[in-house]
């Protein structure tokens, strides 16, 4: 149904928009741009800081045009020296309680707080506390918190609340005491956390940042008794590019393999490869209890910050759970075993680095049901895209002038099946085309599915496969994974097969991926533009089906058996326990 | 003031958890629920302790970081029970400009607690309040219904003493 229209004038500019837009989008589709803070699209829409205020004729005071919705008739004013002086003062007023180490700053030159600051023209701040002293709350293994540096925008927490449906962070206290603290000032270490990292790439300011591992990562790399082997994730490739000024959706894959080399790691391999691997044991798996009546539906286990959600939320459904360890770990697994083995290293002198577009995997390789037998953590670091740019700028490395570089054959060769892993319904999408191929015997023609694909926040299809009927769903974003659950407890949802990532769009849009200012968020699909990238390569590549892959073909033959089998289960499974919400026994 | 997280452990009875059980079905799915639901339960626990947010913030289906948000919001909640020997040191003007914040500072160094908080064994709590009309015998404290005037900071431990 159309939506109702509303004309209205913006600088004396006439517009025409649907009912309920509001006056910044309603000014931004007639290219005004109306400076903001706290507004963040779909998630952040309080009218909290009051940067975006504007003149509305008739009204009593400036209006915070971030929620103010256009009405018939209504003349509005964006860029009135009343307008100008009153976002300034409001500005000075904000900064007067940041503490501001700018140039030593985690955010330093992306930062929305600094650029707003440029761009309202602020030269001087007449109350500065200069006495203020970090705040800082680094507990959890994926997050550091100042709030020296918060600005009390609440996109953190609602991010947190709305979209994550985790609410472990909210306002504490009032007035000038007021800051952004877990229930009881507890530590995030001690909530239920799934340091997803959603509120770090919300946050306008450096009052959140990833735990920076790269001094670790140095370290290895300086010490030449350890041989560093490191592994992207597959969303890696299409969004590093992003920190070097390329355009969102430039597939990098070539140049980060070239990047990597020259920072001296030892191997480059590629996490694709034990993404396919993954394919070969979920897929397996998923046979397996379709044909002996395991428990269905059977949902995946990439994603940590689902895990621990699960673990913490959900614990009735962790028998669900696919036993496959994520693709992060199965490439520790395999590289501290298969590739020790072969290349003749003690597996204790290899330091495994992975580079994830997510924080939880910070969290996840600590994980002590994820230990080999041998003794060993499968990944030892896991830094993020946004490291791994750290790394880059600070080696000198002029990223856009790289060749392209070839991963290291052995763990390296990867699939179109194992790329779109980076985008939510990938990793759905990837199992069929094993799983369709196994069961009907023959060739799946065409090869996509169509279904699992894109940013609907959750995704249902029905496929006919040797007879039986195979419902699937992919959801993204927690607070679709608890609508999931809660239909599938109650009936109202019926599925054979569940993939859920805990970020809204999958992986391509993780905590720990490059952070997009609000005025690109709000106004580009970014997740969108970061998938398309994965499902072109996918296109482009000669083999699209991780069974056919003649890497993991040949480590099953020499190494594992067959998928499912004894080995693979004790290097490339585990199970999940529950965990508790609350860390007060609660005795309700 | 922040709140301090209390020291003194839970001991909730089951019929106090059963009359807030009945508040939180009697309130569950209306906007605005956590209000009224924290005032009935600080009336049943005479305050809010970390099990009772847990129990409203389960009940109603919210964060416990929002039942926590808006407890620590509103003056008129505590996370503290009060002790068996309540002191209100007035922090209004009169008494302020006579003093009253080097006795605060007295009172807080004998019993090792801040303004808002209790003491480990439950024995007495602390707060500052505004003016409570005794402006002629500033600074004041009261303990209880006994009342101490025009007081210096050297007079407090005597009088902390007398109570048992």
């Amino acid at each position: 149904m159309d939506k109702k229209m509303v004309t209205l004038k913006i600088n004396d500019i006439s517009v025409t928009v649907p009912e309920g837009t509001t006056v910044l989008e309603a000014a931004r589709s007639a290219g005004i741009k109306i400076p903001s803070l706290c507004y963040l699209k779909d998630i952040n829409e309080i009218g909290a800081c009051r940067i975006c205020v504007v003149e509305v004729k008739g009204a009593k005071s400036l209006v915070a045009s971030c929620v103010y919705p256009v009405s018939e008739g209504m003349e509005v004013r964006t860029n009135t020296e009343r307008v100008r002086h009153s976002r300034q003062l409001t500005l000075e007023l904000i900064l007067s309680n940041h503490r501001m180490d700018c140039l030593t700053c985690a955010r330093n030159a992306h930062c929305e707080l600094r650029e707003l600051a440029a761009e309202l023209g602020i030269d001087a701040v007449r109350y500065a506390n200069d006495e203020l002293l970090p705040r800082i709350e680094d507990s959890a293994p994926h997050l550091v918190r100042d709030n020296s540096k918060c600005v009390l925008c609440r996109r953190c927490v609602s991010v947190c609340r709305a979209t994550q449906e985790v609410g472990v962070i909210g306002c504490n206290d009032r007035g000038f005491a007021t800051h952004i603290g877990c229930a009881f000032d507890r530590d995030l270490s001690e909530v239920d956390c799934v340091s997803c990292g959603q509120c770090i790439v919300a946050c306008p300011t450096g009052a959140l940042s990833e735990k920076d591992d790269t001094g670790k990562v140095w370290a290895a790399l300086n010490d030449p008794t350890k041989h560093v082997v490191v592994g992207p994730a597959p969303s890696v490739r299409v969004t590093l590019g992003e920190c070097f000024k390329m355009p969102i959706g430039t597939n990098v894959e070539g140049k980060m393999v070239t990047a990597l080399r020259r920072l001296g790691f030892d191997k480059v391999f590629d996490v694709n490869n034990a993404a396919d691997f993954t394919i070969m044991e979920e897929g397996t798996e998923f046979l397996q209890r379709l044909k002996e009546g395991g428990a269905l539906p059977m949902i995946t286990s990439c994603s940590p910050g689902w895990i621990r959600y699960c673990e913490q939320h959900h614990p009735d459904m962790l028998p669900n759970l696919s036993t496959c360890k994520s693709p992060q770990q199965m490439f520790g697994a395999l590289v501290k075993s298969y590739y020790a083995e072969k290349a003749g290293i003690d597996p204790k002198d290899i330091v495994v680095v992975s580079v994830m577009p997510c924080t939880a995997k910070k969290y996840e390789v600590q994980r002590e049901e994820q230990r080999m037998a041998n003794g060993c953590m499968p990944v030892d670091i896991s830094i993020t895209t946004r490291e791994l740019s750290r790394m880059i700028q600070r080696s000198g490395i002029l990223f856009d002038h790289l060749p392209d570089g070839q991963f290291d054959p052995m763990l390296g060769l990867s699939t179109g099946a194992a790329v779109i892993f980076g985008a939510s319904g990938g990793v759905m999408e990837a199992a069929l085309r094993t799983v369709v191929e196994i069961l009907t015997g023959g060739e799946m023609k065409p090869l996509e599915f169509h279904e699992v694909r894109g940013m609907k926040g959750i995704k249902e299809a029905e496929y006919q496969l040797a007879g039986r009927t195979v419902r699937v769903c992919a959801a993204s974003g927690l607070h679709n994974a608890k609508a999931v659950l809660d239909g599938v407890k109650n009936g109202t949802m019926q599925y054979d097969f569940i993939e859920f990532m805990a970020c809204p769009g999958g992986c391509i849009n993780g905590g720990g991926q490059p952070i997009q200012p609000a005025d690109v968020r709000s106004f580009t699909d970014v997740p969108a533009l970061r998938a398309a990238a994965l499902y072109k390569q996918d296109e482009g590549m000669p083999i699209r089906k991780s069974h056919e892959n003649p890497v993991v073909q040949a480590v099953y033959k020499d190494y594992l058996g067959e998928p499912g089998s004894h080995k693979a289960h004790e290097l490339l499974h585990c199970t999940y326990v529950p965990q508790k919400r609350y860390r007060t026994e609660n005795k309700f | 003031m922040p709140n301090v997280k209390t020291v003194v452990p839970y001991n909730g009875t089951p019929e106090q958890e059963a009359r807030l059980r009945a508040v939180i079905a009697e309130h569950k799915g209306q906007p605005g629920a956590t209000m009224p639901v924290l005032q009935a339960a600080q009336e049943i626990f005479g305050y809010l302790p970390e099990e009772v947010q847990i129990m409203v913030a389960e009940g109603l289906e919210i964060p416990l970081s929002e039942v926590y948000g808006v407890a620590s919001f509103y003056a008129q909640f505590t996370l503290n029970p009060k002790g068996k020997y309540q002191i209100s040191l007035c922090l209004g003007t009169a008494c302020y400009v006579k003093g009253a914040s080097d006795v605060l500072e007295a009172v807080q160094q004998r019993l090792g607690i801040k303004p808002g908080s209790i003491t480990p064994d439950g024995k007495f709590s602390l707060d500052a309040c505004r003016c409570i009309g005794a402006c002629g015998l500033a600074p004041v404290m009261m303990i209880n219904n006994d009342v101490y005037g025009r007081l210096t900071p050297d007079q407090v431990g005597a009088i902390l003493d007398r109570y048992e």
